[in-house]
C-alpha cells in the first residue's frame, strides 16, 4: 500500500518538475496538446482508480477474520444496485475518455497541415541503417542525424524508409510516426521555442538502433536562412550515387550537410520499394546489410 | 551436398564467454539431473508414472514444471538487460554488446510469453478445470499429453539456440522487413519462428481439448450456470486461443515461406507489404493477453470467495464480463499501432473499442471487492497475491487506457513507458495469479500445504519489487527513452535505470524465496500435510476428493445441485449431521491407458524443427515421416483404456476418507 503511494508520487514528482525533458516538457503546439490530453485522461482515471484501491484496501483490512466487529455475510452475494453500480461506474468513465480520445484523434491527426498564418517549411525523412536523412526539398539542400527549424514555423513532413520500419519521434513537439519502405507517411510538428531537442528512431531496427538519434535544433527564422545558406555553400552533393553510398549500414554517424539533393530523390527512393528485386532496375539500393 | 545442411563448428560461439558459460551450466545441470536420475533408479518411475501419463493432473504439473524452469532462463535474462541499461549511459557500451543484447530482450519476450506465461495458466488449467467440472479426464487425454511434447519441444529448440547459432535479434515481435532474409540472415528467426510453430500446434491441440471438455463432458447436473468461474474463464481462454492461434501460425508460415522460398508476403520489394504481417501479428497477440489473464481472474474468483466464506459477488455479471472479454478480444488489435498512419476515425475507434474492455474488467475489479466484504477474510498466501493483484492491476490498466488513446499513445509508444505498462498487467495479471493458483492447488495436487512464512516473504519481494523496477520506467520513458536500448546518450535516465534495477534484485530475493519455500515445504511435509482434501474450506468440486486424487479422481461421479457444488453439499451435511450416510456402490472405472505418444511424437519434432532451422533436408523428412508413422500406430493400437477394479477403488475410497463424510 505505502507502495502504491511511492508510485504515485514517483510518477506526480516527474509530473511537476523531475522532467525537465521528454513529453511532460512540450515545445510546440502538438507536444502541448498531446500533453494536456495525457493528463486529461489521466486526472479522469485517477478519480476512479484511487478510490477503488483505498475500497479494496480497506474492505480486505475491515473483513479480516480476527476482527470481531466486522459483520459477516455468508450469503451476500447478490445486489441488483451495486451490480447497476459496478457497470455504470466504468462505462461512464470510458464514455468520457473515450470523448477525450476520439476528439484528441481529429484534431491532432498526424497528416493534418497546422493551422498558422506561416507557410510551412517541408522536410522529407528517410531512415537509412542506422540514421536519419533530411532533405528540405524547397531550399534544395539535405542533413544526416541533423534536423534545423525555424520557431513558429509548421514543419510538413513526408516520411520513408530505405530499409525496415522505424519510428520518427521527437517528444519535445509532438508524437511519432512510423517509417516504412515503398510508402510514405505523414506528420506535422511546430517548435514555439529556439531550443535543441532530442529526437530518435522510437522502433527497433536492428544493429545500430541505439544511435539512431539526431537532434532538432530550433532557431529564430533569420538564423535558419542563415543555416540554409551555410549549408549550400559547403558539403558533398546528394544524388544518386551519394544516396547509395550513404545507404550502407553505418553507425553513430556524426552530423553532416549536403549542399545540394538531386530533385526527387524521395520519390525515388519511395518507388524503389514497388520494385521487383532486380539490381540492376533499382535506382536506389534499398539496403546492402545482407551483403556485409 | 552437405549432410548438416549449413550447420557447422562455427555455429557455436565459442569466442563468447557470457554464451558459453551459460549454455555449458544449462547442459551440465541437465547431465547431473539425468544421472542423478538414472543412478537412483527412478528412469523406470519417472516413464511410467509421468512422461508417458495422460493423466490431466501429472501433465498440468509437468506444464508446472516446465514454466517455472523457463521462469528462471526469462528472468536471468531480465537480470541482464537491467544490469546493462543501468550501467550504459554516455559513452559507455555497457558488457553486452548490441547482437548479444539484442537476442537477450527477444528471447527474454518470446519465452516469457510462449513457454512461461502459457505453460503457466495451461498447467493450472489442465491441474482443475476437470476436478472441478467433476469429470475423471480430459475430452482427448492422450492428445493432452501430446500438446505438452509439443510445448516442450518448442521449449527445448529455444534452448538450444543458446548454444547451436543463435536467437532472433528482432524483438519478440518479430516484425518484417527487419526479419526476413534480406535483414535477418542468420538462424536466428529461424529458431524463433520454429520453435513457435511447434508449440503453437500444441497450444491450438490444447485449446480444442479444453472447449471440447467444458461444453461436453461436465458432471451431471452441472448446467453452464452452475460452472465454476474458473471453469468459465478457461472456456473463454480456450475459444480464444482456437480462433487466434492458426492467424499466428498463418503469419510465421508466411514468414517462413518469405525466407525459405523466396515469396513476397511482407518483403519490401516485390510488392510485399510488412503492414499485413503486423496485423496478423497483433489480430492474435491481443486476444493472447486475454488467453493468458483471463484464467488468472478465474483463479483470483476461486481464491476470494474461498477465503472470504462467501459466494462470488455477482456470479452471473462476472460470466458476462468474462464473455464479454472474450468477444471485445478480437476488435482492438490496431492499438499496438496507432503510429503507422491509419486515418483518425479508425484510430479513433479502435483507441475507443480498447477502452471498452475496460468496463467488464473494472466490474471484476468491483466485484471481487464486493466479494470481500462481509466475508471472514483469512490473509494466507494466495489471498496476498490477489490483492497484491487488485492494487497493482487497476494502476496498469490506467496506464492501458492511457495507451488507447491515440494522441498520448504517439507520445508513448515504442518508449519504456510502453514497457512499463505491460509488465504492469502481465505480472499482477498472469504472474501473480499463477502464483496464487499454485499456492492455492498444490495441497490438492501433492497432498501437503506450501509452507507460508516463506511464501509471505517471496509475495512481498514480487511486490515492492516490481515497483521499484517498473514504476522509474513510466518516469524514463516520459522522458524519452525508446524500448530496447543498448546504449544510451542522455545521462539524466541512468539513475531511474539504476532503481530499476534494484527493483529486479528485490524481485530476485523474491524467486529465492519461493525456491526455499519448495524446499522447506518439501522437508516439513509432515507437518504441513492435509488428510480431508479440504485444506482450505473450500467450495467447488476439486476439495471434495482426496489430495493427491487419485488417477480417477472420483470414487462416485458427483452430482451438481448447484452453484458452489462442494460448499453446497457441506452444508447440507452440517443439517443431516449423525444420519447415518447410505453406502456407497463401486464400480470398475475405466481410465485411459498410458502412451509413450506424447514422448515419440516431441522427440521427432525437435529433431523436424532442428533439420529446418538448418536445412537438413534428409533429417526433415526423417523427422516429419517419423511423427506422422508414430501417430499411425497409436491410431491402430487396440487397448486404449484400463479398467480399475471396484475394489481397488474401494479400498483407497475408505483409507481418504475425504469424499465417503458426505
Amino acid at each position: 500500500m505505502q507502495r502504491v503511494v511511492l508510485a504515485l508520487a514517483l510518477i506526480c514528482a516527474a509530473t511537476v518538475g523531475g522532467c525537465s525533458e521528454g513529453v511532460l516538457d512540450p515545445k510546440g503546439p502538438i507536444a502541448a496538446a498531446e500533453r494536456q490530453i495525457l493528463f486529461n485522461s489521466l486526472g479522469i482515471m485517477l478519480a476512479i482508480v484511487i478510490p477503488t484501491i483505498l475500497a479494496t484496501l480497506g474492505a480486505a483490512f475491515w473483513f479480516r477474520a480476527s476482527n470481531a466487529r466486522a459483520r459477516y455475510m455468508p450469503d451476500f452475494a447478490y445486489s441488483g444496485r451495486l451490480e447497476m453500480l459496478v457497470w455504470s461506474i466504468p462505462i461512464m468513465t470510458v464514455l468520457l475518455v473515450g470523448g477525450v480520445a476520439w476528439v484528441g484523434s481529429h484534431d491532432l491527426d498526424p497528416p493534418k497541415p497546422i493551422a498558422s498564418a506561416v507557410k510551412p517549411v517541408r522536410v522529407q525523412v528517410i531512415s537509412l541503417d542506422w540514421k536519419w536523412l533530411f532533405i528540405y526539398p524547397e531550399q534544395g539542400i539535405a542533413a544526416v542525424n541533423q534536423l534545423t527549424i525555424p520557431v513558429g514555423t509548421p514543419v510538413s513532413f513526408e516520411l520513408t524508409s530505405s530499409s525496415v520500419m522505424n519510428s520518427f519521434w521527437v517528444p519535445q513537439l509532438g508524437g511519432q510516426i512510423y517509417t516504412m519502405a515503398g510508402m510514405t507517411t505523414r506528420l506535422h510538428l511546430q517548435a514555439d521555442h529556439p531550443g535543441t531537442y532530442r529526437g530518435a528512431s522510437a522502433n527497433y531496427s536492428g544493429e545500430g538502433f541505439a544511435d539512431m538519434r539526431f537532434n532538432v535544433d530550433a532557431v529564430p527564422a533569420e538564423k535558419f536562412a542563415q543555416w540554409v545558406d551555410t549549408a549550400r555553400s559547403a558539403g558533398p552533393v546528394l544524388d544518386a550515387q551519394a544516396y547509395a553510398d550513404l545507404a550502407k549500414p553505418s553507425k553513430a554517424v556524426a552530423p553532416f550537410t549536403y549542399r545540394s539533393a538531386a530533385p526527387g530523390l524521395f520519390n525515388g527512393i519511395v518507388n524503389a520499394g514497388m520494385l521487383p528485386r532486380d539490381p540492376s532496375s533499382i535506382p536506389h539500393h534499398m539496403s546492402q546489410r545482407a551483403d556485409k | 551436398m552437405n549432410l548438416l545442411g549449413n550447420l557447422t563448428w562455427s555455429a557455436i560461439p565459442f569466442d563468447q564467454p557470457i554464451i558459453m558459460g551459460a549454455s555449458g551450466g544449462m547442459i551440465l545441470g541437465i547431465v547431473f539431473v539425468l544421472g542423478w536420475v538414472t543412478l537412483k533408479g527412478y528412469l523406470p518411475y519417472l516413464w511410467r508414472e509421468w512422461i508417458t501419463s495422460v493423466d490431466h493432473k501429472r501433465i498440468g504439473v509437468m506444464y508446472l514444471v516446465l514454466a517455472m524452469l523457463m521462469l528462471l532462463r526469462g528472468f536471468s535474462d531480465a537480470i541482464m538487460m537491467r544490469a546493462q541499461q543501468a550501467v550504459a549511459a554516455g559513452g559507455a557500451q555497457g558488457y553486452l554488446p548490441p547482437e548479444h543484447f539484442d537476442q537477450i530482450f527477444s528471447a527474454h519476450g518470446t519465452i516469457m510469453i510462449f513457454f512461461v506465461a502459457m505453460p503457466l495458466v495451461i498447467g493450472l488449467m489442465n491441474f482443475a478445470v476437470p476436478l472441478q467440472l467433476g469429470i475423471r479426464d480430459m475430452a482427448f487425454p492422450t492428445l493432452n499429453a501430446v500438446s505438452l511434447g509439443l510445448t516442450a519441444s518448442g521449449i527445448l529448440l529455444i534452448n538450444v539456440s543458446l548454444f547451436v547459432g543463435e536467437f532472433a535479434k528482432t524483438g519478440w515481435v518479430a516484425y518484417p522487413p527487419l526479419s526476413e532474409l534480406q535483414f535477418s540472415p542468420g538462424v536466428g528467426v529461424d529458431y524463433y519462428l520454429w520453435s513457435l510453430q511447434i508449440s503453437g500446434l500444441g497450444t491450438l491441440l490444447t485449446g480444442i481439448n479444453f472447449v471440447t471438455t467444458i461444453l461436453k463432458t461436465r458432471a451431471a447436473g452441472m448446467s453452464y450456470m452452475r460452472m465454476p468461474v474458473f471453469c468459465w474463464t478457461a472456456l473463454a481462454s480456450n475459444l480464444l486461443i482456437v480462433a487466434a492461434f492458426p492467424v499466428l501460425t498463418a503469419a510465421m508460415a508466411m514468414l517462413l515461406l518469405d525466407r525459405y522460398l523466396g515469396f513476397h508476403f511482407f518483403s519490401v520489394d516485390g510488392g510485399g507489404n510488412a503492414m499485413m504481417y503486423v496485423n496478423l501479428f497483433w489480430v492474435w497477440g491481443h486476444p493472447e493477453v486475454y488467453i493468458l489473464v483471463l484464467p488468472a481472474f478465474g483463479i483470483y474468483s476461486e481464491v476470494s470467495a474461498t477465503f472470504s466464506g462467501k459466494p462470488l459477488f455477482g456470479y452471473r455479471s462476472m460470466v458476462a464480463a468474462t464473455m464479454a472479454i472474450c468477444v471485445l478480444a478480437f476488435t482492438v488489435w490496431l492499438h499496438h499501432f496507432f503510429t503507422m498512419g491509419a486515418s483518425a476515425s479508425v484510430n479513433a475507434f479502435f483507441g475507443v473499442a480498447s477502452m471498452m474492455i475496460a468496463v467488464p474488467t473494472g466490474v471484476k475489479i468491483f466485484n471481487w471487492l464486493f466479494t470481500m466484504y462481509g466475508g471472514r477474510i483469512r490473509f494466507t498466501v494466495p489471498v496476498l497475491w490477489t490483492i497484491g493483484f487488485m492494487v497493482t492491476f487497476v494502476l496498469g490498466g490506467l496506464t492501458g487506457v492511457l495507451l488507447a488513446v491515440p494522441p498520448v499513445d504517439w507520445q508513448v509508444h515504442n518508449s519504456v513507458f510502453l514497457v512499463a505498462h505491460f509488465h504492469h498487467v502481465i505480472i499482477p495479471g498472469v504472474v501473480f495469479g499463477a502464483f496464487a493458483g499454485y499456492t492455492y492447488w498444490f495441497p490438492k495436487a501433492f497432498g501437503f500445504k506450501l509452507e507460508e512464512s516463506w511464501g509471505r516473504r517471496a509475495f512481498w519481494c514480487w511486490f515492492i519489487g516490481f515497483h521499484v523496477a517498473f514504476m522509474p520506467m513510466y518516469v524514463v520513458g516520459l522522458m524519452g527513452m525508446t524500448r530496447r536500448l543498448q546504449h544510451y546518450d542522455v545521462l539524466s535516465w541512468q539513475p531511474w535505470l539504476i532503481v530499476a534495477a534494484a527493483g529486479v534484485a528485490i524481485i530476485f530475493a523474491g524467486v529465492v524465496c519461493q525456491i526455499v519455500q519448495f524446499v522447506v515445504s518439501i522437508r516439513a511435509r509432515e507437518e504441513l500435510r492435509d488428510v480431508t482434501g479440504d485444506p482450505w474450506n473450500g467450495r467447488t468440486l476439486e476439495w471434495s476428493t482426496a489430495s493427491p486424487p487419485p488417477a480417477w479422481n472420483y470414487a462416485v461421479l458427483p452430482r451438481v445441485t448447484g452453484l458452489d457444488a462442494f460448499w453446497t453439499r457441506k452444508k447440507l451435511a452440517r443439517v443431516t449431521q449423525g444420519e447415518s450416510a447410505p453406502a456407497r456402490e463401486y464400480e470398475p472405472i475405466e481410465v485411459p491407458k498410458n502412451s509413450a505418444i506424447g514422448f515419440v511424437n516431441a522427440f521427432f519434432a525437435v529433431v523436424a524443427g532442428f533439420a529446418l532451422i538448418w536445412h537438413i533436408w534428409w533429417m526433415v523428412i526423417f523427422g516429419a515421416f517419423g511423427a506422422f508413422i508414430a501417430i499411425v500406430l497409436f491410431a491402430f493400437r487396440n487397448e486404449e483404456e484400463v479398467e480399475i477394479p471396484a475394489e481397488r477403488i474401494a479400498r483407497f475410497d475408505h483409507a481418504h476418507p475425504a469424499e465417503v463424510t458426505l
